[in-house]
């Protein structure tokens, strides 16, 4: 505890200023003497009185050290001289810490930019090796585990099953709804089976269904590859002579890619079923319904966005399973391994979702 | 004789009726270097934790500095656990910060020091243990002997008169670890310090304990008390005359 006796006092001698210390010189002193002890200190102190010093502990001699450098030492008891070394050769051996570098936009910006087009590079030959490792796959099929595909499927896809029939059902039942307003308007409400089948079985059925497996489950293939990388254990696989690509990777991709026109399809019949219940609510017949959808939804509608789902199952395994083999040390690394995936899928599938709708255009799909 | 500043009494843990250890009784003394050593899995870390309040005793008390941390209210609790200092297994640095922000951050919730004030003394204590350099370093950066001593400095910062060391020569080379001795030695003769120690090196138990006790995994509990070299060269126990001598069981 500080004692509140604790006092620094500066005279003026022949000799230049002399700071005297008295009493318990400790931490809590030590806090409540610093601002006067910097003010005695300008103009410089030649030497320290420490003759009333009691007692000294580290931050009552950094607060001496600190506010005279340099300074002689006079009547110093042998354990407070002993302190006061001690913390000098300290201080000797660790210098202030610098300025922080200058800010430079320019150059900051520059280096960002190379850094993220290097990344996207090491990201296309990250799907390059694994393109090739399933080459390697098709002519030796044992190289791929078996059981590591439907633990993955199993994973990705069934036990995904809940959470996307919940979530499709209410997009159905919130688009119906939404759409019913401004449609009844003009006495179109009808027409809301086409509006709410057409977004679901073209967009939002494989883009959502793609959120839920960005978060579900890119962020799952990141910590648990990003914990394998920082246990060292990829390493391990390397020199076992195992590639970890072919054992690691390629299940997740396959399983991802397998699961995700599922996960699609059954985010587009919940958000019909919670469109059809909503319809009923309103006054039409599930007959109607049907006759709607059936005369405005082609099968090239349903097929492009299973097709777009597979596509972007593929992508944000791929990213998940690269963020976490490309995992830094420390503890922070399978978070941002997590992070990075979960943000590198979503962005990474409505950039896709813009692509494919610039070319479903053009092939009249 | 100095007084002691922990008096275990026949302390003991158990957790879901399965017993660790019991009646480990023992003293440690002001400036001393006390170690814990036993053999893998016989409680010497659970102990530790115990003393320091960590795990829940069973039975006994433990007087850290005179008082009992379990009968403490949480002010004095706060109060007591100021004044020790404990340096865990692999550092338990935290990753985002600095070493010197590592060393900052007990003198941050402890004491009203100012920025600058707070800086110098990390810097200091970081000076102490050899990494004044090393400030700026974050945990991720540096090697394990170094998250080592950079825990003690951190463990160091408010100037405890009691410091818990566990493992500090685990997973450590023979040259880090022997620099790692001497440094506590010289904490130790320094300062004033008392060391808790616990490790099962036997290098490093030779090197600089003053004192030790052993725990047995079989006998759930201490089978031996004294001076490491005493023990290793007199102790008729089996099990403390195979742990000295480095045979199998």
């Amino acid at each position: 505890m500080g004692d509140a006796t604790a006092r620094l006092e500066a005279t003026e001698g022949s000799g230049g200023r002399v700071l005297a210390a008295h009493g318990r010189l400790d931490a809590a002193a030590a806090a409540r003497l610093w601002p006067a002890a910097m003010r005695a200190a300008e103009g410089g102190v030649a030497a320290l009185d420490l003759s009333g010093i009691e007692t000294i502990d580290t931050a009552g001699a950094v607060l001496l050290l600190t506010a005279a450098p340099g300074a002689e030492r006079r009547g110093a008891a042998p354990a407070v001289a002993a302190m006061l070394d001690r913390t000098e050769r300290a201080l000797a051996t660790a210098p202030p810490a610098g300025a922080p570098p200058d800010w430079r936009p320019i150059t900051d910006l520059g280096r960002a930019t190379v850094g993220r087009a290097r990344a996207a590079v090491r990201g296309i030959a990250f799907v390059g090796e694994a393109l090739v490792t399933a080459g390697r796959v098709l002519a030796r099929p044992r190289l791929l585990r078996v059981s590591d595909l439907l633990r993955h499927l199993d994973e990705v896809g069934t036990r995904a099953f809940p959470l996307t029939l919940l979530l499709g059902f209410l997009i159905g039942v919130i688009l119906a709804y939404q759409s019913s307003i401004p449609l009844r308007r003009f006495g179109a409400e009808v027409f809301v089976p086409n509006l709410v089948g057409i977004s679901l079985l073209r967009e939002l059925g494989p883009l959502l269904a793609g959120v839920v497996l960005a978060g579900r489950t890119g962020s799952a293939f990141a910590a648990e590859l990003g914990t394998m990388t920082v246990n060292e254990e990829v390493d391990a696989l390397k020199i076992m002579g195992v590639d970890p690509t072919a054992m690691l990777v390629l299940p997740r991709l396959i399983a991802a890619t397998l699961a995700m026109p599922v996960l699609a399809l059954l985010m587009n019949l919940s958000g019909l079923a919670g469109m059809t219940l909503i319809m009923g609510t309103l006054g039409y017949p599930w007959a109607a319904v049907q006759a709607q959808l059936q005369q405005w939804l082609s099968l090239g509608d349903l097929m492009g966005g299973l097709f777009k789902a597979a596509c972007f199952g593929l992508v944000i395994a791929a990213i998940g399973c690269r963020a976490g083999l490309s995992a830094g040390r420390g503890p922070r690394a399978v978070g941002d391994a997590a992070t990075a995936a979960v943000v590198g899928g979503i962005v990474a599938i409505v950039v896709m979702d813009g692509v494919f709708a610039v070319l479903f255009f053009r092939l009249g799909i | 004789m100095s007084e002691p500043v922990i008096r275990a009494e026949n302390l003991a843990v158990a957790f879901d009726g399965r017993t660790i250890f019991k009646d480990v009784t023992f003293e440690v003394r002001r400036g001393e270097i006390f170690v814990i050593l036993g053999g893998s899995g016989c409680g010497k870390s659970t102990l530790l934790k115990a003393l320091i309040g960590l795990v829940p005793l069973s039975a006994g008390h433990a007087f850290l500095l005179g008082e009992d941390l379990g009968a403490l209210d949480d002010t004095a609790r706060r109060a007591l656990l100021r004044r020790i200092g404990v340096m865990w297994q692999s550092g338990a640095l935290f990753g985002s910060m600095t070493l010197a922000e590592n060393v900052e951050l007990p003198l941050e919730e402890h004491t009203a020091l100012p920025r600058p004030a707070r800086e110098a003394l990390a810097r200091a204590k970081l000076g102490l243990v050899g990494l004044g350099d090393a400030s700026a370093r974050l945990p991720a950066e540096i090697s394990g002997g170094m998250a080592k001593r950079a825990g003690i400095a951190r463990a160091m910062a408010l100037d405890p008169p009691l410091l818990f060391l566990d493992e500090p020569s685990a997973g450590l080379d023979p040259i880090t670890s022997a620099g790692l001795d001497k440094l506590i030695r010289e904490i130790a003769r320094e300062t004033g310090t008392t060391f808790v120690v616990v490790t099962h090196e036997l290098q490093s138990i030779l090197a600089i304990g003053d004192r030790c006790i052993m725990l047995d995994k079989q006998a759930q509990g201490m089978i031996a008390e004294g001076d490491p070299k005493r023990l290793r060269d007199e102790s008729d126990h089996p099990t403390v005359r195979a742990f000295f001598r480095r045979e199998a069981a």
